[in-house]
């Protein structure tokens, strides 16, 4: 071990490959600041050239590019509440209303502190565990694996807020989501309503724009304004410095958390961030603050994101089985200098696999420094009157939406899961355990399924590390029904109390969710046992949830937990601009253009209308911004060699880039 | 900073708008997705990150080409995707396995493709070696005897995937098999097999190479025989890259002693041919015009005529000799027809003993 750690100490301090790590942490930021791009993305760009490069360059590029993804991110998800990729999620909860209060320079440098942090901690303990990682990572067998899923969901309990079985009803919804399209063993084609776009499922990415920043942007753009209630970014740059300093103690837990869950195949790496978070919440006691601006629900994601990219590396070089989309372009990056991954990697070519560890600690300290340079200009934004940066904003979140799988289904479905989130947000159904739900739906169901068949029944239930996760499970089941008896606001709540009068929207609502759950359970009858076992099972529990809230709701308990309604009751009031319904027709409006005349011209049309009629833009300046908009778009769009959607339009006529 | 933005605006339009669409085939620029419906860590996935850089640099304009893992449904739904969304205009592809194939010969319902409406660009044909855990007691395939009533347990992706050669293999020599479905990758079987959660897998000849012969000199794995090759007379014989490991007949042989025959036979060779002999294959969408066409198989022909590529090669693909132009389309040809004697005899046991509806 030594005479590795020598060797790939003396690989890594020459400047060569120092160089080339630099760039690829430029690489990295360049793609990772826009929302939904990140690693696959980068990590494509990089792979041709690296083709005959020298090994231990192209390493540090692609590690450097690798390790600056989970900061870079962090700059939308705080600043304008668009999670950056799935990695920074979580992040939004707190960092975005910081952000809103002024704080968005401290939220900002404890987020890249923490980063670096979790990176370097991260860094270390790979150091030690990559000699022991492999008898470990078989530990985790698919019941095990089973097991941490179910630990996952079970963090729905502190992130649910007010009401538990909200909170379950919206996993829940998570949970059918993400059980669209084929089914892990059948193979079957779920709940695709015969749309071909379906049968892949709804990515992620989509998932996480449509339920956090639309909803977001149609709010600010109702109270207008800008982000920052005040004009000032706020000093706070070393403040946030030291939030993360007096919090190290959990950042090292969280960033312990990140590399061992990235370590293992099979769960899914974009659990990372809202473990931490469930964790942060059920290991804190003053826990007010929480989704209102808490220093510490930033510095926990984090810390976590960053140490999972080091977990991460661990399946992949040792395996050769990557863990996520990025890692798996990783793999054939190292296929490509032409290292080979396995066990070999602990035995031989320990050195290499060193190199990989610790440059990914350096790039993580270059990277976090860069953010803290650019910082201060990004954060500017955030004083910008939000009527001006929402069509920016609207414009970025479609175009990487439609980055998921170049498809018009990916804006029609981020339209429509927007929709849904608005009114999610409005009635007070939490959406953090959504997403939980969806990214774990498919690690839990094919985890069961497989488990059952491997260990022939339930008797894999008594294996020793099935029995600790299930320990706990329970801990965090009973930590989080101690949080939601409090009562107090998290992720979601926004302003007031909640209380109304008129009951109806939120019944018609609650019968709505009623009827997705119905459709779940009618659409699984025809399938065979296997394929419809486990939507079927989601459906029959989430009835019994909506069911009791709807109950609740009819017998006209305003008082009750389940009741919430921010505006049912408020007329138009002089700090509203307009119903969100308003802005959800604009919306509307640019998904359906699109579908006519494709994405590029259908954003020409909605920036000029939008610019004149919502901002009352001058006319020079309306066809200054609506410019520099397109120009910007094409030009990304020509340096990632990305094509935008057609529309009918280019379907009959061929037209040149960008308008194709 | 607002200049600055400003600037930065102009510059990128500038870059932006002066690129000029082109009209022969030139890829410049261009990103070409590359559809492996697999995920990334089977063979498949090694099989097109390999050769992914190779026709990059050989087609014209040097094109980025970029994996796109769409695993799933027995690699079904990757295929069913690419013949739904593919653009006849180069900038799509479908590497295709075994995989893919059998649902397509079997009449699979799930399938919605059509293999003779697209064009071939190039194809590889692999092999697999099957090997089983030390704790079922034999040392290698002399011990093929002690196999016999040993019950078995085997991580699989579909039935109707290319699994259904081990499946039929370990039918034909009576062992009690379970097999457990929904794998997202061969990689994943044999993270199975290395976690002891099943005893026997079996790897195309890339990812054996790589992943199991680790696992063979630690003692972890045992290797028992190989699919095997058709020979010139349609007899089975043994596969080149693994000339030391017995083909399947053999090890049948050992068992049982004496040769296998019967329908089942004839089936097992059949899928054998179809399902390894152009085990990979790369394809471009129905109606791609014939320059398109022309300029891959060029490229293909540039990256498999190199000078180093079958040193390279012999390492990531095993020792098949790469299949191109004409000859790729006579190997089409063989790939999927299967005698309709064949193909009724494996629908029927597959209704029976894995209750697949088709």
């Amino acid at each position: 071990m030594i005479e590795a750690a020598t060797t790939a100490l003396a690989a890594i301090a020459t400047p060569e490959h120092f160089m080339f790590l630099c760039a690829g942490v430029i690489l990295g930021l360049a793609v990772g600041i826009f929302p939904g791009l990140g690693g696959i993305a980068g990590m494509s760009i990089l792979l041709p050239f690296l083709y005959g490069m020298d090994p231990i360059s192209a390493l540090g590029m692609l590690i450097g590019l690798v390790a600056v993804i989970p900061t870079s991110d962090t700059f939308t998800s705080v600043l304008m509440g668009i999670p950056g990729s799935s990695a920074s999620q979580a992040t939004v909860l707190d960092g975005f209303p910081m952000a809103k209060k002024g704080e968005g320079a401290r939220a900002l440098s404890a987020a890249f502190a923490a980063s670096l942090y979790g990176g370097l901690i991260g860094a270390l303990v790979l150091t030690l565990f990559v000699l022991v990682a492999r008898p470990v990572i078989l530990a985790f067998a698919t019941p095990e694996l089973f097991m941490l899923a179910l630990l996952g969901l079970s963090m729905v309990g502190v992130l649910a807020g007010k009401s538990l079985a909200k909170g379950i009803v919206a996993c829940g919804l998570g949970l059918l989501l993400g059980s669209v399209g084929g089914a892990p063993a059948t193979g079957e084609f779920r709940m695709n309503f015969g749309i071909d776009y379906l049968i892949d499922g709804v990515p992620l990415v989509v998932v996480g724009l449509a339920i956090f920043a639309v909803p977001e942007i149609v709010d600010l753009l109702r109270n207008q304004g800008a982000i920052s209630d005040t004009p000032r970014l706020g000093k706070g740059w070393r403040q946030g410095v030291k939030d993360v300093w007096q919090n190290k103690w959990l950042a090292t837990r969280c960033a312990g958390i990140g590399c061992l869950v990235g370590a293992l195949p099979g769960l899914g790496g974009s659990v990372v961030d809202w473990i931490a978070y469930g964790h942060v919440l059920q290991t804190t006691k003053d826990r007010e603050n929480f989704g209102k601006g808490d220093v510490r629900g930033v510095i926990a994601p984090e810390s976590a994101n960053n140490a999972k990219e080091g977990g991460g590396l661990i399946p992949t070089v040792l395996f050769g089985i990557p863990g996520s989309g990025s890692m798996a372009v990783f793999l054939g990056g190292l296929l490509l200098i032409g290292i080979d991954t396995g066990v070999n990697m602990v035995g031989e070519d320990l050195d290499k696999t060193y190199v990989i560890i610790w440059s990914l600690a350096i790039a993580n300290v270059v990277g976090a420094a860069a953010c803290i340079i650019l910082a201060r200009p990004i954060a500017a934004l955030t004083t910008i009157r939000y009527v001006y940066l929402a069509p920016f904003m609207i414009m970025v979140i479609t175009f990487a939406a439609f980055q998921a799988t170049r498809d018009w289904g990916d804006i029609a479905a981020l339209f429509l899961i927007g929709l849904f989130a608005i009114y999610m947000k409005r009635f007070g159904w939490p959406r953090p355990p959504l997403l939980i739900g969806f990214v774990l739906a498919d690690p839990a169901e094919t985890n069961l399924y497989q488990a059952v068949q491997f260990y022939d029944g339930f008797g894999w239930m008594l294996r020793p590390g099935v029995l600790i996760i299930l320990v706990a499970t329970v801990l965090s089941v009973w930590f989080g029904a101690r949080y939601a008896q409090k009562a107090h606001g998290t992720g979601d709540i926004t302003t007031g109390s909640g209380q109304s009068e008129n009951l109806r929207p939120q019944i018609v609502f609650a019968f709505i969710l009623l009827l997705v759950f119905v459709f779940g359970l009618y659409d699984a009858m025809d399938k065979n046992f296997l394929g419809k076992v486990f939507p079927m099972t989601t459906a029959i529990v989430m009835l019994a949830f909506v069911g009791y809230a709807l109950v609740t709701l009819l017998r006209g308990k305003k008082d009750s937990a389940v009741a919430y309604d921010t505006e049912a009751d408020q007329a138009e009031g002089p700090d509203r601009a307009a119903s969100a319904e308003h802005f959800v027709l604009w919306f509307a409006g640019l998904v359906a253009v699109t579908y006519l005349v494709g994405f590029f011209l259908a954003m020409a049309a909605f920036f000029l209308a939008f610019l004149h009629f919502k901002a009352e833009a001058k006319p020079l300046r309306n066809i200054i911004l609506t410019a520099s908009a397109l120009a910007f778009l094409a030009g990304l769009g020509h340096i990632l060699t990305l094509n935008f959607p057609g529309g009918l339009l280019q379907n009959a006529f061929d037209l040149p880039y960008p308008f194709n | 900073m607002k200049r600055l933005l400003a600037f930065a605006f102009t510059a990128l339009a500038v870059t932006g708008l002066a690129q000029t669409p082109a009209r022969a085939v030139d890829f410049t620029g261009k990103n070409i997705e590359w559809i492996i419906p697999f995920g990334p860590g089977g063979g498949s996935a090694a099989w097109a990150q390999f050769l992914a850089p190779q026709l990059a640099q050989a087609l014209p304009g040097k094109p980025n080409i970029v994996i796109k893992y769409v695993p799933g449904g027995g690699s079904t739904k990757g295929a069913n995707l690419f013949a739904a969304r593919a653009k006849p205009d180069g900038l799509t592809i479908l590497g295709t396995s075994g995989s893919t194939q059998f649902p397509y010969l079997l009449g699979d319902k799930r399938v919605q493709y059509e293999y003779k409406d697209w064009n071939v660009v190039m194809g590889s044909p692999t092999g697999g070696v099957f090997y089983v855990s030390p704790k079922l007691g034999l040392k290698g395939p002399q011990d093929m005897k002690m196999l016999k009533g040993k019950s078995v347990k085997y991580a699989s992706q579909s039935p109707t995937a290319l699994d259904l050669v081990p499946l039929l293999a370990l039918e034909m020599m009576g062992l009690p098999t379970k097999a457990v479905f929904g794998m997202k990758s061969r990689g994943a079987g044999r993270l199975a097999f290395e976690r002891g959660e099943v005893n026997v897998d079996y790897q195309t000849s890339s990812a054996y190479i790589k992943n199991v012969t680790p696992l063979v000199k630690e003692g972890k794995a045992v290797p028992l025989w190989s699919w095997g090759i058709l020979d010139d007379k349609g007899e089975l014989a043994r596969d080149p890259t693994f000339p030391d490991i017995p083909h399947w007949a053999e090890a049948y042989e050992m068992m049982h002693g004496k040769k296998p025959r019967g329908p089942a036979m004839q089936a097992y060779k059949a899928f054998v041919a179809a399902g390894f002999g152009m085990q990979k294959m790369l394809f471009l969408p129905k109606g791609t015009p014939k320059d398109i066409v022309d300029a891959y198989r060029a490229a293909a022909k540039q990256v498999v005529t190199a000078p180093d590529f079958a040193k390279k090669a012999k390492k990531v693909l095993g020792d098949y000799k790469q299949v191109v132009a004409k000859e790729a389309e006579a190997g089409l040809k063989t790939a999927i027809t299967v005698s309709p004697k064949s193909k009724e005899w494996v629908r029927d046991w597959l209704t029976k003993r894995y209750k697949v509806k088709f």
